[in-house]
């Protein structure tokens, strides 16, 4: 590949970061949860884009992202205040602008250019109301001044006049925790602030509590450090510009008295004998390289030789690191891999967890004992390949956060479009899902967050006349439950008009009209197809596709979704999914000498059915007793077409499955054979979905075993039969 | 190998098999590999020629039963009956046959029309026939071998 092309993707896969920050950060500032950090991270995220996009030439991004930057330095450097309602609202729309700018730039799409302007109009607005840039609206204004990094630092020139000479100053240096969360190191600063000329430096640890009191996130050292330089002050305020705000610092000119005035680096000694006589104290060589020994041998015996203060100097440092993992993802160094490398691995892996089941069952059936050696190996074998399994899968997950923050500018967007005032609260979005399950799952959030927007908000007047404040909240949060991953979503509107879902229901001939259905039931139907709450189609979430969709896309995602209202305070949809889609955890059955797996997440109990406990209802539909609720009874062999003649009744064993909607029924086979976690095999590969079927999987013994799709099974059960035969009729 | 002299056109290399007492052949490029017969998983509500499923190297390959979807009668396959591995488009299929029989070279100007027969089967499957010693072999042609998807029962 040209290697410019090459870099330019990297360009657009940084600028999808950078936007992800952006977006969040202007959350973050809406929400009033910003620090001046997170005000700085939002600039450099613009100001990064604006820099790439201009060494590509994409002259639209460079100019629209000057704009921005203009503003948002207004911001940072306190000219113009973050108003929620004004500024932010504007900037947020700008974001989305400065998205689609990307976009368009990245695959050559075509952007809407009154928006853009309007949108730099607007932003140069709140530039201009900050009374400080004389610029006029720079979105019309195509020569866009370029001053070189709007990095304006708040800091007075000295006013020394520029020092021909070498000089002393006196620096001190005090970190705050934030500093190392953000992932600074100060053995890197003192380092570059070494460049400048001969200096040596004093750790002051006395801030350090004890161990018991030590918070392990905090920052205690402060240093003094003594620089003899010809630089100027601003220069060597300059080495401490990214960690602005972040730290304690200051710069002062040297009294003669305090250090001789050579600039000796055996300056040094001196100092050890200083911090020898005050234990506390420790001195750093002129830049000790950083070292990390264990931090807490450093914290707890802070000797005043050079190598352990060179490692209490790294204590924060690694402390820091701790945090930043928490923080941001973005402090942990990481690598970008192809998609595709990963499931190959992810495949291989599966290929290597088939194969051990299969040695082990050989090594079981050629009669060696588990005791033996080759027994004890076959364990450790098994043990260290689920373990590459689970970290092969960890690599491909990710956070929720991708897709959430997609939802905000929806949420945005459909409230423009109804005139409603909304705000989507995000919550969890670090929690991690499988990729290919994340993909998936963008468009039925879109769909239920329009939904909860345009249908579960009420309009203001609505909203005020229940008392309730005019700003509508949607609620959108992802956490990890038994396995899986739950997202919930909430609103809080007016909640499920059950009378007219009833009304709608019966009318479609979904229901018959004496059917008695608990509220919950009644909820639920809004689920089946062909259902539809809106009356009049509205632009935004009547596209002729309703809440079956939504459901269907879940549960092809082996998941479930289900809704829980309460009138006048909102509703709630709650969707469970499994973590990936690469392994699932079965029950293995036999039937009919074929054998099965059922996914385990749908089965309720086991029954042992007695022919005292099954009914006939008529022809050949059969149901089971189970504590007084009589459950359909579904003999899979015979709907599969395993067997021609149902089953006798009393035996075999059922199980007693959920299907999505709370639908249960009770699945007849021959026997179970045991649990098991199974790799999940596309049947679509090589052949055609099979109904009935969801995948397949290849067990122990090498056959492929087939995995039931419990949903489809229920339905085609309640429906007759399934897909009759394939006609042997050929294709013309 | 059974190498038939050529008069210009285009040369390519055909696998001849045996499905009762008729041969047949496929071109040579679209096979992967000849394995034995393995017992299969057995799909639910197939068309009879599909066989089942067979585990191959982890991916699942469907097997079917060439005689059956001919139009013969269904094989009662052994341990010496082969499966022929073909790649169908982005698919790849397990083929049972009777037996591998040879490698044959022949040149596109020997293949023979279908003569016209009524037989549907013959009209989707057989792309034409060749006359090698004595022998009639047809050619056939693979992309109809599977069942056409179907409506999704849902």
């Amino acid at each position: 590949m040209d290697p410019m092309e090459a870099i330019k993707i990297t360009f657009f896969q940084e600028c999808e970061e950078q936007l992800a920050e952006l977006e969040g950060g202007l959350l973050a500032m809406e929400a009033g949860e910003a620090d001046s950090e997170v005000v700085n991270a939002v600039f450099r995220a613009v100001h990064s884009i604006k820099g790439g996009a201009g060494a590509f030439g994409l002259d639209d991004l460079v100019r629209f992202s000057h704009v921005f930057e203009t503003a948002l330095d207004e911001v940072r450097t306190g000219r113009l205040a973050p108003d929620p309602n004004t500024v932010l609202k504007v900037m947020l729309r700008a974001a989305d602008v400065l998205a689609d700018l990307v976009r368009a730039a990245r695959d050559g799409g075509v952007i809407d250019e009154a928006r853009v302007q309007q949108i730099a109009a607007e932003l140069a607005g709140c530039g201009a109301g900050g009374g400080h840039h004389d610029e006029t609206p720079a979105g019309a204004e195509p020569a866009i001044e370029f001053t070189p990094l709007a990095f304006a630092m708040p800091v007075l020139e000295p006013e020394l006049p520029p020092a021909p000479a070498t000089h002393e100053w006196i620096i001190r240096f005090q970190p705050k925790s934030e500093l190392y969360a953000n992932a600074n190191e100060a053995a890197l600063l003192l380092r570059e602030l070494s460049q400048l000329g001969a200096m040596t430096v004093e750790l002051d640890s006395s801030m350090l509590p004890q161990l018991d009191a030590l918070d392990p996130e905090g920052a205690y050292l402060s240093w003094t450090i003594t620089l003899t330089t010809e630089r100027t002050e601003t220069e060597i305020r300059e080495v401490f510009e990214f960690v602005d705000g972040d730290c304690e610092l200051s710069v002062e000119s040297a009294e003669p008295q305090v250090v001789a005035p050579t600039p000796d680096v055996f300056d040094v000694m001196a100092l050890i004998q200083k911090v020898q006589a005050a234990p506390e104290m420790a001195a750093a060589p002129p830049l000790a390289p950083p070292a990390s020994p264990p931090a807490a041998t450093a914290v707890v015996a802070p000797r005043p030789s050079p190598p352990a203060a060179a490692a209490a100097a790294a204590a924060p440092a690694e402390a820091a690191n701790g945090q930043g993992r928490a923080d941001a993802a973005a402090a942990a160094p990481t690598i970008r891999v192809d998609l595709e490398r990963v499931d190959r691995l992810i495949d291989l892996v599966g290929e290597l967890v088939i194969n051990q089941a299969m040695l082990s069952q050989r090594v079981m059936e050629a009669g060696i004992a588990g005791a033996s050696a080759i027994g004890m190996g076959l364990d450790e074998l098994e043990q260290l390949s689920r373990e590459i399994q689970d970290s092969v899968m960890a690599i491909r997950a990710q956070p929720v956060k991708s897709v959430f923050q997609r939802m905000s500018r929806l949420a945005r967007e459909v409230a423009a479009m109804t005139g409603k005032q909304v705000r989507l609260v995000t919550d969890g979005e670090g929690t991690e899902v499988d990729k290919t399950v994340i993909e998936r799952l963008a468009d039925p959030l879109t769909h239920m967050i329009r939904n909860a927007i345009d249908h579960g908000l009420e309009d203001a007047a609505g909203r005020l006349a229940a008392g309730k404040p005019v700003e509508g909240t949607v609620r959108l949060s992802a956490g990890h439950r038994s396995g899986r991953i739950v997202i919930e979503i909430s609103d809080d509107g007016a909640g499920i008009n059950r009378t007219k879902v009833r009304e709608i229901a019966v009318e479609r001939g979904l229901v018959s009209p004496d059917a008695v259905l608990s509220d919950d039931e009644t909820d639920n139907l809004i689920f089946l197809p062909g259902f539809s709450t809106a009356s009049v189609v509205s632009d935004i979430s009547g596209r002729g596709v309703g809440m079956d969709v939504v459901k269907r896309s879940i549960q092809s995602l082996g998941g479930r979704i289900s809704i829980s209202s309460r009138p006048g305070k909102g509703s709630i949809f709650v969707m469970s999914l499994p973590l990936t889609l690469a392994v699932l955890d079965g029950m293995v059955v036999s039937l009919n000498e074929q054998t099965l797996v059922v996914p385990l997440t749908a089965i309720v109990e086991t029954l042992q059915p007695k022919s005292s406990n099954v009914y006939g209802m008529g022809g050949d539909a059969r149901v089971i007793a189970v504590r007084d609720a009589y459950v359909p009874l579904i003999d899979v062999g015979l709907l599969l077409g395993y067997r021609t003649d149902a089953m006798p009744a009393g035996e075999g064993v059922a199980l007693l499955i959920e299907s999505d909607g709370g639908g249960r029924a009770a699945l007849l086979v021959d026997a179970i054979q045991g649990q098991r976690q199974v790799v999940i095999k596309s049947l679509e590969a090589n052949y055609r979905h099979v109904p009935g079927i969801a995948a397949a999987t290849i067990l122990g013994d090498g056959r492929v075993a087939l995995i039931l799709d419990i949903d489809s099974i229920v339905a085609v059960s309640r429906t007759g039969d399934l897909a009759t035969e394939p006609k042997l009729a050929m294709v013309s | 190998m059974i190498d038939l002299k050529t008069n210009g056109g285009h040369d390519r290399e055909l696998i001849s098999f045996r499905i009762g007492s008729q041969e047949f052949c496929v071109d040579i490029m679209t096979v992967r590999e000849i394995r034995g017969w393995t017992q299969t998983t057995v799909l639910p509500r197939s068309p009879t020629y599909v066989r089942g499923v067979v585990n191959l190297r982890g991916a699942v390959l469907p097997i079917v039963d060439l005689s059956a979807r001919l139009g013969f009668a269904s094989a009662d396959p052994t341990a010496r009956h082969v499966i022929i591995v073909a790649q169908i488009g982005h698919q790849q299929v397990g083929l049972l046959v009777d037996a591998v029989s040879d490698i044959i070279t022949v040149n596109d100007a020997e293949v023979q029309p279908t003569p016209d027969i009524a037989s549907e089967l013959v009209k989707t499957f057989v792309q034409g026939i060749l006359a090698v010693e004595g022998r009639m072999i047809s050619l056939i042609s693979l992309e109809h071998v599977l069942p056409p998807e179907q409506q999704e029962a849902a």
